[in-house]
């Protein structure tokens, strides 16, 4: 067992009170496997990717423990957390256009970034070069200046970066949403890749986009205003999801070949409810068309068939 | 009807503006009432650039773009007023299309002051109110609320309430679902739809594929600003015929598919760089494409 999240509660401290945006999450990564985290905005997802590497000021574990390979992370302490960074959990961050500094040649910027974290940078430059290459870009990048990339090629150079050490997992925080169709496709391919060819023992893609999940993900977490929602293989999420949430989602979301004409979508009706001072009982209840009242409960998240967990109380 | 005839836009880049940029080459479309037209194209294709010649944001540099056989450019002052009357765009942001220290209905009453100052307020708050049961939204609920009290879709379906306040006849919705949450954006998708059903034209720039298979009844693909394909919807993703079109649909991520293996190649990126704008050739009825 690769990555092991038990009742992890992370909250942001605000004037007004505690924001309540990751609250009771359990699961687990196996080894090789792709975790894809959907969820829309507001949800908690990034906060949940965030928190597993990096805690800003504003963020605070109010309960759980999450383990790496048997060994407990120090989560909230950031400067033992750096022992792990980039060498055991790396990230791939959303805005790979700003993530490399514009005034220093990529080679640089990698050479001093790895010489800080003690790897000789002319020990390691034959294998950059070999994934360079097998991203599709050429050695060459490491002499010019980010400006001179396109957004996609940027994407993959940060991408090789982060993973150039083989950390145990790998978080890629939205990494496709910035990017143009075609270039969407050859960055999501490069993560499979990454993992086929074990530079990256697990990972977690989080992202909005429950299409692209399902072209790379091997399962799918659904998160809802800071819970689980449900978790499955990522054929079951999308062919036959339990949870009426993920339900509603994927049949509102139009494909190649669905009309307006043809066949009329619909959207779910509502908004998520604020994480400041979140309902209590069953977060959807307020959204949800088959809410009882049974639902003013919290909803556990229950393993209803092997390897397909949900938190519904229709469901159990 | 709005047509666009070989319209051409080049930018000014660099220091003292010393290089060109051709953004859009020869592109030439026509956008009718009671149809959506959906203009698909990747980033810098020149997508937006057209959205904007059209709303006369940015001043064409060659071509015309005419609106029921006037051209547009040549408008004078008084006429300007007359022509944003029936045609009025919609962004892709709506949380930096609203200021955010004023109340969001304010658009409302900027509306009101500079069309229909002498409107009485009885008859103002009912045309208020039927422009935004258009757009489904409950008035007592959006109006008197500050913009971050609003989700996004609400936001953008205030935008199209006020520009439905004009009675316009066409719609520029450049990208206008792309910040909006999966669960909200089907929505504002259907309302153009129903908006079509009134007679409403749409010119509906986007990037994604799906959402104009979804919702329009033409498709336009924009590429490096020269329209490589142009034909009824149904028929350019059922039998595309530019190499790029192709390669833009096999990379959509679907639901229910898998991609295919490999990666597919990119075609040549050099077309249309000669300046020489290629000429689209009808395929079949009504579906024209580069050759």
């Amino acid at each position: 067992m690769s990555v092991k999240v038990d009742n992890l509660r992370v909250y942001y401290r605000t004037m007004r009170g505690d924001v309540q945006a990751v609250d009771g999450v359990s699961f687990s990564i196996a080894d090789g496997e792709i975790m894809g985290l959907a969820g829309e905005s507001g949800c908690g997802k990034s906060t949940l990717g965030k928190s597993l590497i990096r805690m800003d000021a504003r963020m605070r574990r109010i309960d759980g423990r999450v383990e790496l390979d048997d060994q407990e992370l120090p989560l909230d302490d950031t400067r033992a957390m750096n022992k792990h960074r980039f060498k055991q959990i790396s990230l791939v961050p959303q805005y790979a256009m700003s993530a490399l500094t514009p005034t220093r040649k990529v080679g640089k910027l990698m050479e001093e970034l790895l010489e800080s974290r003690g790897v000789r940078f002319a020990t390691i430059r034959p294998e950059l070069e070999r994934r360079l290459t097998l991203v599709g870009l050429s050695p060459k990048v490491l002499g010019m200046y980010p400006i001179e990339l396109s957004g996609g090629m940027k994407q993959r150079t940060v991408m090789v970066l982060s993973t150039l050490l083989n950390p145990a997992l790998l978080i890629a925080d939205e990494i496709t949403s910035a990017l143009d169709v075609s270039t969407q496709k050859a960055v999501a391919e490069t993560l499979v890749e990454f993992r086929d060819r074990g530079y990256v023992k697990s990972m977690m893609v989080i992202t909005h986009d429950l299409a692209i999940l399902y072209q790379v993900a091997d399962s799918i977490l659904v998160m809802y205003a800071g819970k689980l929602a449900e978790k499955a293989p990522a054929e079951v999420i999308i062919r036959s999801p339990l949870h009426p949430y993920t339900q509603l989602l994927i049949s509102s979301l139009p494909e190649v070949g669905v009309t307006y004409e043809e066949q009329k979508l619909t959207g779910i009706p509502g908004r998520p409810p604020a994480l400041l001072d979140p309902p209590t009982g069953c977060r959807f209840r307020d959204r949800c068309p088959f809410a009882f009242d049974k639902c003013v409960e919290e909803p556990p998240f229950l393993e209803v068939e092997p390897g397909h967990h949900v938190a519904c109380w229709k469901v159990f | 009807m709005l047509a666009l005839d070989q319209v051409t836009k080049v930018y000014k880049v660099g220091t003292f503006g010393g290089k060109q940029l051709t953004a859009v080459r020869g592109v030439s479309f026509e956008v009718q009432p009671g149809e959506v037209v959906s203009l698909i194209g990747e980033s810098g294709s020149g997508k937006s650039t057209v959205g904007r010649m059209i709303l006369r944001l940015t001043p064409v540099t060659e071509g015309s773009i005419s609106f029921d056989g006037v051209d547009v450019a040549g408008l004078k002052r008084g006429q300007v007023k007359g022509y944003y009357r029936e045609i009025q765009g919609v962004f892709q942001d709506p949380f930096s299309s609203y200021n955010p220290i004023f109340k969001a209905d304010r658009v409302f009453s900027m509306i009101r002051s500079a069309y229909f100052s002498q409107l009485g307020k009885d008859d103002w708050r009912r045309k208020l109110e039927s422009s935004l049961e258009a757009v489904s939204l409950e008035p007592a609920y959006v109006l008197n609320k500050y913009p971050h009290q609003l989700s996004g879709g609400q936001l953008q379906r205030l935008l199209i309430a006020r520009a439905l306040l004009l009675d316009i006849k066409y719609l520029v919705a450049d990208e206008i679902i792309s910040m909006l949450d999966a669960s909200t954006r089907i929505d504002v998708l259907n309302l153009l739809g129903e908006l079509k059903a009134r007679g409403l034209g749409v010119l509906f720039i986007t990037h994604d594929l799906s959402l104009g298979h979804y919702i329009s009844d033409t498709t336009m693909i924009l590429r490096k600003g020269v329209l490589v394909e142009r034909g009824p919807t149904e028929r350019v993703f059922a039998n595309p015929q530019h190499p790029y079109t192709q390669m833009l649909l096999e990379s959509v991520p679907q639901l229910h598919t898998k991609w295919s293996g490999g990666r597919s190649p990119r075609p040549a990126d050099t077309e249309g760089d000669d300046g020489v704008v290629p000429e689209l050739v009808e395929v079949e009825p009504g579906h024209f494409a580069v050759n």
